[in-house]
């Protein structure tokens, strides 16, 4: 768990855009050069491999919703140092900066919002944020959206983009995963869908709670998506992963998932999914 | 003395001197007593100052009784079901059908090896999909059934592997978290030794959640939030110490509800006194939830990790 807070040194297994200069970037994922307006005209797709880069949460929102139909909720919460945790830096200092990066308030960003004119309930995370590790606000963030949704009878949708479990938060990060994985199971009650993207990377305690609970898990192309980090595996079983360990195409392989989308069809098929299910309720 | 802790040295050989003054036929009574209140000050000193990577060190001591054993001290008449009726039988994770004090009751639990090549086909207490797959076949049959289930929490984590990810580890983790919270029966977990990540959580989303005195109970094992942290897994003491994860802090941030005595030296010391500590607190626990209906339990189960986190709330979004 926790993958996401590895050494800036040492060999992440996350895939990373690494900028060369102006107008040139190289694609980690398959690492071809490519140019960059292509990428950014693609949403921020490889042409080469398809892999979708990590966008912000507000690009999400925005390449997701329909204009100006996002509002968002629980803006207000957040972080807590309920363990008072320093390593080499304070978690409070790591959290401010974090803050003042990404000009959010923690991991997760929810609200209301229409999706091809039908209103769903939605939730995503943002990776530059402290690797969209999961603690308590992250966790509770999620439980309130799902709480609004049974409240209001919507559809929950929620884009993950995480590490897993906030390491500096201890305990009460591992049960954020109790917690989301039980409101969810209130909202299946309730008879209404839950559709979980899953997008690069999504692993840990984020993988194993609500992000594979979906009605139906969507994924991107080329996505990291596991339990346990593909250098922590290496590391137990001393032997080299196979080609392709752990990407969106091995998990569909692997009965994991209902469909790999790419960015560009993502907001079309959730529209398709909505219609479906509201369809289904009438 | 192949299995002490170095912490517990001094305490060792003490007690090889009293063995030996008790032995000696011309041994004086009055000798005896002072060695027997020295080491008793000397033990008290030692478990009252653990740090907690000694206690780390006491939840995966080699002697320390495994789910297999508690199960043989608490239960009358356990029968083992094996397998997930899907694609194996996990040996990491053991459960079954029992009888506490007259009732019946499901037993789940996770289950290290004691010799090599037990822990090997165990694989250390950490399961695979597999063995979650288990667990929830006979979480669901106590529901169905309505009888209390009861777990026993003891593993460094889930098993980080290739078959275990081809095969669903999140889900199957993800899936038990999900029917654990809707279970219409008393459910008790008990943390007896090392509760590792959701590989430990996957079998404790339960009513009561109990923990032995030396257990440890955290997010990720020290050494792997030290590899993280340090980049260094030998820097584990300093990362345990850190994450608060001992049973007094996990009871100050509501994460688990009772604290279960061990027996002077820690529960490796004295199997018979451990379970019975057990047993007193699982009576207690069934007793009180028995009084429950199923649905006040699984509300009150909503409720308990509803509220688990901390965080602050501005009285205003901030400005965007
Ligand atoms: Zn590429």
């Amino acid at each position: 768990m926790a993958a996401w807070f590895k050494r800036s040194d040492d060999r992440s297994p996350a895939r990373t855009v690494v900028v060369t200069e102006g107008l040139w970037i190289k694609c980690d994922s398959c690492r071809e050069i490519i140019y960059r307006a292509e990428v950014e005209r693609a949403g921020h797709v490889c042409p080469k491999c398809r892999y979708a880069f990590r966008i912000s949460a507000r690009d999400r929102i925005t390449l997701l919703t329909d204009r100006g139909s996002f509002e968002e909720r629980e803006a207000g919460l957040v972080t807590a140092d309920p363990l008072n945790f320093k390593d080499t830096k304070r978690y409070r200092d790591r959290v401010r900066a974090a803050r003042e990066k990404t000009g959010l308030g923690e991991a997760v960003v929810c609200g209301l919002a229409r999706i091809g004119g039908l209103p769903v309930v939605l939730a995503t995370f943002d990776f530059s944020f402290l690797g969209g590790s999961m603690g308590s606000v992250a966790g509770e963030k999620l439980t309130r959206a799902i709480e609004l949704a049974i409240d209001k009878h919507l559809p929950v949708v929620i884009v993950s983009a995480s590490g897993g479990a906030r390491m500096q938060e201890g305990i009460l990060s591992l049960m954020q995963m109790a917690k989301t994985a039980a409101a969810l199971q209130r909202l299946a009650a309730q008879g209404l869908p839950y559709i979980s993207v899953l997008t690069d990377p999504t692993t840990g305690g984020v993988t194993a709670s609500f992000a594979m609970l979906g009605d139906v898990i969507l994924a991107e192309p080329r996505a990291l998506i596991g339990f346990a980090g593909p250098r922590v595996i290496a590391e137990t079983i001393r032997q080299p992963l196979p080609e392709g360990f752990q990407r969106s195409e091995f998990l569909l392989e692997h009965g994991q998932l209902d469909a790999i989308v790419e960015r560009a069809d993502l907001r079309d098929t959730l529209c398709r999914l909505l219609v479906f299910f509201a369809a289904a309720e009438a | 003395m192949p299995d002490g802790l170095d912490f517990e040295q001094p305490l060792l050989e003490l007690e090889a001197k009293l063995a030996e003054l008790r032995a000696d036929a011309d041994g004086a009574a009055d000798e005896i007593v002072r060695t027997e209140e020295r080491l008793d000050r000397l033990r008290r000193r030692v478990f009252a100052g653990l740090t907690a990577w000694q206690r780390t060190q006491l939840a995966r001591h080699p002697k320390r009784p495994h789910t297999a054993d508690l199960v043989k001290l608490l239960f009358e008449d356990f029968l083992e079901l094996h397998g997930d009726r899907v694609f194996g039988d996990d040996q990491a994770i053991v459960g079954g059908l029992a009888r506490f004090e007259g009732r019946s009751v499901v037993v789940v639990g996770h289950q290290k090896g004691r010799e090599t090549r037990e822990k090997i086909a165990r694989h250390f207490g950490m399961p695979h999909p597999e063995g979650y797959r288990k667990a929830l076949r006979l979480m669901e049959m106590a529901d169905r059934f309505g009888k209390p289930l009861v777990t026993f929490i003891d593993t460094p984590g889930a098993y980080p592997g290739i078959g275990a990810e081809e095969r669903g580890q999140a889900a199957a983790i993800a899936r038990n978290l999900r029917v654990m919270s809707s279970l219409r029966i008393p459910v008790i977990a008990m943390v007896t030794g090392e509760g590792g990540s959701g590989g430990a959580l996957a079998i404790g989303v339960a009513n009561r959640v109990l923990m032995l005195e030396y257990a440890v109970y955290s997010v990720i094992t020290p050494e792997g939030c030290a590899a993280i942290l340090w980049n260094d897994a030998g820097k584990a003491p300093e990362a345990a110490e850190i994450m608060r994860i001992t049973p007094p802090d996990l009871l100050r941030l509501g994460v688990i509800d009772t604290i279960v005595a061990e027996p002077p030296g820690g529960a490796h010391r004295d199997w018979e006194a451990t379970a019975a500590s057990v047993r007193s607190a699982l009576r207690l626990a069934l007793d009180a939830l028995a009084q429950l209906s199923p649905h006040t339990l699984v509300r009150e189960r909503y409720e308990k990790f509803r509220r688990i986190g901390a965080w602050e709330e501005e009285a205003a979004p901030r400005p965007r």
